[in-house]
């Protein structure tokens, strides 16, 4: 379980969370949408310990993930995350691009770490590619290489900041339909994203981010069909 | 008009002693790259990384190597120590002279191939739960090198031509050696066109054994 509680975040003299609550279940798939620059990437980054935070705090499965004694880069182990830009490494195969971690952090064998990559790269659809270099993929099936890349280290939470935000929207699908199949399988998620199909459709809950503080979140069905908020309403009729 | 004969005789007989002194000269300018690569890496990184007099102390190393003259970088190792009454030998100038010039240009190198990986491919290494070195060691540092090795190769062959003013600090690498000659033959025309024609197989298998190596290092 994810636990926030009065989380505040500033960039210097802005800022950026303004008082977050919020709990994640096991197996809870939560959609995050709301305008662009208001907190939803800082959440997911503070979330894995990549962005100190000033006040509140974080709790991934009852560990503080902002405490000084907190093991982060054992703790993000467990909370894969996929970005906007998919963030390949260009210099490494796709096999090497998921293997590396494993090998590395998990200090797998060589063999083990190779074995895990294959079956991630199977499971998000890249398994004939392992050969090649992420520049001779399209940005669909590299997005598919970050997730796969993600998996690798056997994460209970994955933490997607608009995975397919920076897709040309022909590629837009198969990286959506991924996502979709880690859900049916279970994954914990938190989803931020533009796709308001993707949030009705798969997630239990979805959350209205405004300007650092969630204005409101429910089941798609109350923000998408009868959102409380003004706000909620007005953002999701520019939308559409 | 033109009464000059030419007497290559002289040369071809010394060919063995300019061969050897080429190597001479290959030694000198490799070590100064190994050297340099390494303290401008480091340059490059205090700069990035820094602040504080050591910063300073990187930044004035750099704009010194590279905006003055080569060979007065030289004198300073030769003439300059000397006024303070440290001699060192000539080898020794021409290793400091080309180290502190090439570690210099190599630093401003690394400095633009760090500033190229975006800051987000170490991002995504870290979510991964690498560490700061970790990501630094497997992801930026094999992608700087590719950014620079080809300003690198540039560099060595910049190292194994400069390395020619050793001759003015009293150095027997390829150039010295070629005046030690030419001044007790008067061949001077016909030594420095055959040491001409040594650098350019020089600089040309630098540049063929780069090409080789890229091929081999850098499949993507
Ligand atoms: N590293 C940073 N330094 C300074 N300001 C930042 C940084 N990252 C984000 N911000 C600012 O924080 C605000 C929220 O950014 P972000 O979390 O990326 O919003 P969203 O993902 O909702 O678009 C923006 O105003 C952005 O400019
Ligand atoms: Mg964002």
């Amino acid at each position: 379980m994810i636990e926030i509680s009065d989380l505040y975040k500033s960039f210097g003299d802005l800022q950026v969370l303004k008082g977050i609550n919020l709990q994640v279940e096991k197996g809870e798939v939560l959609s995050v949408i709301g305008a662009s620059g208001s907190g939803k990437s800082t959440l997911l980054y503070c979330i894995n310990g990549l962005e100190p935070i000033q006040k509140g705090s974080i709790k991934v499965d009852g560990v503080e993930v902002h405490a000084k004694d907190t093991d982060l880069n054992k703790l993000r182990q467990k909370l894969g995350m996929v970005f906007q830009q998919w963030n390949s490494f260009p210099h490494l195969t796709v096999l090497e691009n998921v293997a590396l971690a494993p090998r590395i952090v998990r200090k797998l064998p060589k063999r083990d770490a190779r074995d895990v990559a294959l079956k991630q790269l199977e499971h998000v659809g890249l398994g004939d590619k392992i050969e090649s270099y992420p520049g001779a993929l399209s940005g669909g099936q590299q997005q598919r290489l970050a997730i796969a890349r993600a998996l690798a280290m056997e994460p209970e939470y994955m933490l997607f900041d608009e995975a397919t935000s920076a897709l040309d929207p022909e590629l837009v699908g198969e990286v959506l339909d991924t996502m979709r199949l880690l859900a049916e399988e279970g994954m914990t998620m938190i989803c931020v994203t533009h796709e308001m199909g993707f949030a009705r459709d798969v997630s239990d809950r979805v959350a209205f981010f405004h300007e650092g503080l969630i204005e409101e979140i429910g089941p798609p069905k109350q923000i998408f069909g009868d959102a409380r908020s003004e706000r909620t309403k007005k953002f999701l009729s520019k939308i559409r | 008009m033109f009464e000059y004969n030419f007497h290559w005789r002289p040369v071809l007989k010394n060919l063995p002693d300019l061969l050897e002194a080429g190597l001479v000269t290959l030694e000198v300018a490799s070590l100064a790259m190994v050297l340099g690569i390494v303290i401008g890496l480091a340059l490059a990184l205090i700069r990035l990384k820094l602040r504080g007099p050591l910063r300073w102390f990187a930044s004035s190393w750099v704009e010194l190597a590279r905006n003055t003259p080569a060979l007065f970088q030289l004198f300073f190792f030769g003439f300059g120590l000397g006024a303070f009454g440290l001699h060192l030998t000539p080898y020794a100038i021409v290793l400091a002279g080309l180290t502190f010039n090439c570690a210099g240009y190599l630093a401003e190198n690394f400095r633009g191939g760090f500033q190229a990986i975006p800051e987000t491919q170490i991002r995504a290494a870290r979510s991964l739960g690498m560490t700061s070195a970790q990501a630094y060691l497997r992801i930026v540092i094999p992608q700087v090198i590719r950014i620079v090795y080809y300003p690198i190769t540039n560099q060595m062959v910049w190292a194994v031509l400069i390395s020619s003013l050793g001759m003015l600090v009293g150095f027997r690498e390829l150039s010295g050696e070629t005046q030690f000659f030419a001044s007790r033959t008067y061949r001077i025309f016909e030594y420095f066109a055959v040491t001409a024609v040594l650098y350019y197989v020089i600089v040309k298998i630098i540049l063929l054994v780069s090409r080789l190596l890229a091929i081999k290092l850098f499949r993507y």
